[in-house]
């Protein structure tokens, strides 16, 4: 059984904008999946729908042999304790510290009275700082989060995520704010956390290269509508062409002077 | 690894000054409002009682609304009476605080002067606006100037803060280029300095305009003032009747809310942030 | 455009302001039957009668005890309306909020109620409790509250949305509850701004509980009034002085926190 399976997912908002179309795959556990499209192809709304920050109009997902669509309330909340999310804008609370930021990922494990507290147990305090000193951020630990480098705080977000015990992470353009060393550092935590923990990783890239490098398999959006979906050797030029259109060329430019080089 | 953790429970924020005068700040104002409640001069009055009267009170005045005693026209000239109030006083309140933050911005003044006229102005803005109304009504009798000029007084105060403090928000490159070109005090103010704070200052302006209207119903209804707040004032205190109140109520809330909305425009197009 | 038509159109339009503010002080002038020259002399009279007589006697200071005891009831009421009304303005702007409220048809209701609450003045509540709860300290407590809960309400609702909406976004994906949500990363957002607000709102109030008080017959402002009244300046002085202290002291305790906690 796979992990995550997609059955002709589709998301309008209003009668016009159709952000996603009849989208179908599925994800094995354990895969490192790259979700690549120029921006506005719909990846957001597709990891969305995922964990249901979106509501899909039309479809269905199972994961887990769950599905994600009609969950309500404590299921609902439950299915998304078992997916990490990541984010461009690596979303902490600034004023907090890491630690606290950290433990976040707890959260969904609470009851109302312990999550309104924000009551963790020694247990998972001591696990969320194991993270931290995996992840490098052991020294930052009772800093505030407004003082860390993008890098930092981006790593943060994975603790956060990584307390979660999940099953999968979903990370949207987890690089896209990132200068070009960290998002290596970040890329390579990605796969580090995908190959030791066996967690399932689904990344958002608008870089090919960068997906082609690190992914065991991509898949290339345009405009709602998956084009491409396969081994990143098998993606050919004309591919890449039809996923970012116009973009297309400079990406291509950029790829052959990365081989050459 | 695992001995590098602490072994004693683990804090969740870090013990620094911010979180520590935060939480003290906190339950002072728990205790003091605790406290406040305790000892408040209830005049042995029961509050549920009370609060039900409340109630319907609101009612009355939101619901039954209508004149008595005052004509339409009347109402509307008392009200652009409490208006020109809010607006004289804020003109003249104005075109005084402009002269004077010039004194009180540190990077057009030596700091001795600022230091002064801040002071000087953060007494005056301590006292409240009733209070200088009747201070001056000791000589002029109560009335329109005793109001007019405790409120001149007042505003002059806040605004000077205001426009003080927008002008050392001034890039300094500017007044540099400008003394470097050999620029006096006074054609640096009016070339340099009014230009670029022009429209902040405006918008100062209006806020305190926006408190001067409501100042100016209070000062009606507390000192003489004349306008609105007298008549209400006596709907309330004289006749006891709620439903004229009421017709007051809406004008002045009619009139604040377009006050405000107009801020608002204002403010979205200047870009200040708060008042003093 | 021409240097010279762009110089002229300047001037012009100067001019036109300088016209324009001139009518409407000219407009006030006559409405409000402002008497200039009266005016004018009262200012520099008003300071002369202030200098011998404006000045606390040694009746004024032996009634001391009683002025600050009337002074603590004043700042006590202002303290707890605001702290009250910060806390509950605080829940309706969560409902206000775009990126809090619960439903998108609770915030214009929130919005409006607070509008309502913060746009009628402190002056025209407390005339309206006069009739239910009268000469008491209620009629203050409750007058500064709702002023308080309208102005903390619409603030709050700027800073909530200033934060946006990540941080929220990424608590609902690890699966965290509404009330979770709201208080590990909503709340502690905003907290620093609230407390600053909310000082704020402790200052202006000790001011206008000054003024309620001369309506209701209770604190600082009615001792003021009655002083005033009974000609008795050197107690009245006391007052102002005591108040201003009050005044000033809360200031720059409020600012010394300000610059610590933001």
């Amino acid at each position: 059984m796979s992990l995550l399976e997609l059955h002709s997912v589709t998301k309008r908002y209003g009668a016009e904008t159709l952000a996603l179309n009849s989208i179908t795959f599925s994800v094995q556990s354990g895969e490192f999946v790259a979700i690549i499209g120029p921006s506005g192809a719909g990846k957001s709304t597709l990891l969305r729908c995922i964990n249901r920050l979106i509501d899909v109009s039309e479809g269905d997902i199972l994961f887990n042999g769950v599905s994600v669509p009609k969950l309500r309330g404590k299921e609902l909340r439950h299915h998304r304790t078992q997916i990490g999310m990541i984010f461009q804008h690596y979303n902490l609370v600034n004023r907090l510290s890491v630690l606290e930021n950290v433990l976040h990922g707890r959260l969904g494990y609470k009851n109302t009275l312990q999550g309104i507290l924000g009551l963790y147990s020694e247990q998972e305090k001591r696990e969320a700082v194991r993270i931290l000193e995996t992840l490098g951020l052991y020294e930052q630990m009772y800093k505030r989060c407004d003082q860390l480098s993008g890098g930092q705080k981006q790593r943060v977000g994975i603790a956060r995520a990584l307390v979660q015990q999940p099953k999968m992470l979903l990370c949207d353009e987890p690089i896209a704010s990132l200068d070009p060393s960290s998002a290596k550092v970040i890329m390579d935590t990605l796969r580090e956390i995908n190959r030791t923990m066996g967690i399932t990783v689904l990344v958002n890239l608008h870089q090919v290269d960068v997906a082609l490098h690190y992914a065991e398999r991509i898949i290339g959006i345009n405009r709602g509508q998956v084009i491409y979906d396969g081994p990143p050797h098998a993606l050919s030029n004309a591919q890449i062409y039809q996923i970012y259109g116009s973009e297309a060329g400079e990406l291509i430019l950029d790829l052959k002077e990365r081989y050459a080089a | 690894m695992e001995a590098s953790l602490p072994s004693r429970r683990i804090r969740l924020r870090p013990r620094n000054r911010a979180n520590t005068v935060l939480q003290v700040t906190l339950i002072t104002l728990v205790l003091l409002t605790a406290y406040g409640l305790v000892t408040l001069d209830t005049r042995n009055i029961d509050v549920f009682a009370a609060l039900g009267n409340m109630f319907n009170d609101f009612r009355i005045v939101f619901l039954e609304a209508r004149l008595e005693r005052l004509s339409w026209f009347e109402l509307f000239r008392e009200l652009m009476i409490t208006v020109g109030l809010g607006l004289l006083t804020t003109v003249t309140g104005g075109i005084i605080a402009f002269f004077l933050s010039l004194f009180a911005a540190q990077n057009l003044t030596p700091r001795q002067v600022t230091d002064t006229v801040k002071a000087l102005m953060a007494f005056i803005r301590a006292v409240p606006t009733v209070l200088w109304v009747l201070f001056f009504a000791v000589t002029t009798g109560l009335g329109s100037v005793a109001a007019i000029l405790g409120m001149t007084f007042h505003s002059i105060s806040y605004l000077v803060k205001a426009y003080a403090e927008t002008f050392e928000e001034l890039d300094s490159g500017i007044l540099e280029a400008l003394r470097a070109s050999g620029a006096n005090w006074w054609q640096t103010v009016f070339q340099a300095v009014v230009p670029s704070t022009a429209s902040a200052l405006l918008s100062w302006t209006f806020v305190r305009f926006e408190i001067n209207f409501s100042v100016a119903i209070a000062m009606g209804a507390t000192a003489g003032a004349g306008g609105i707040g007298f008549d209400m004032f006596m709907a309330s205190a004289f006749y006891l009747d709620l439903r004229e109140l009421g017709v007051f109520t809406y004008a002045v809330l009619i009139f604040a809310i377009l006050l405000e909305w107009t801020a608002t425009r204002l403010k979205e197009t200047v870009g200040i942030k708060r008042p003093v | 455009m021409q240097p010279d038509t762009f110089f002229r159109r300047r001037r012009l339009q100067s001019l036109l302001f300088f016209v324009v503010i001139l009518s409407v002080t000219y407009g006030s002038i006559v409405l409000t039957q402002f008497d200039v020259v009266r005016g004018l002399l009262a200012v520099p009279q008003a300071f002369a009668w202030a200098v011998v007589n404006f000045i606390p006697d040694e009746r004024a200071w032996s009634r001391l005890p009683n002025i600050l005891s009337k002074l603590q009831e004043t700042v006590l009421v202002a303290i707890a309306s605001s702290t009250i009304a910060a806390v509950l303005g605080l829940g309706l702007a969560l409902f206000g909020a775009n990126t809090t409220r619960p439903h998108p048809w609770f915030s214009l209701p929130a919005r409006a109620i607070a509008s309502v609450f913060r746009n009628i003045d402190v002056s025209v509540w407390a005339l309206i409790l006069l009739f239910s709860f009268g000469q008491s300290g209620f009629t203050g407590f409750f007058a500064l509250f709702f002023v308080t809960l309208g102005f903390i309400t619409r603030v709050m609702i700027e800073t909530i949305d200033e934060v946006g909406v990540e941080p929220i976004e990424a608590l609902r994906a690890t699966g965290a509850s509404y009330g979770a949500i709201i208080s590990q990363s909503v709340i502690p957002s905003c907290l620093p701004q609230l407390i600053s607000w909310l000082l704020y709102m402790i200052e202006t109030n000790i001011r206008s509980a000054t003024l309620v008080g001369i309506l209701t017959g209770t604190g600082i402002g009615f001792l003021f009034d009655l002083y005033f009244k009974n000609f008795n300046y050197g107690s009245a002085s006391l007052v102002v002085l005591v108040t201003v202290a009050a005044v000033l002291l809360i200031e720059t305790v409020s600012n010394a926190i300000r610059r610590i906690i933001l």
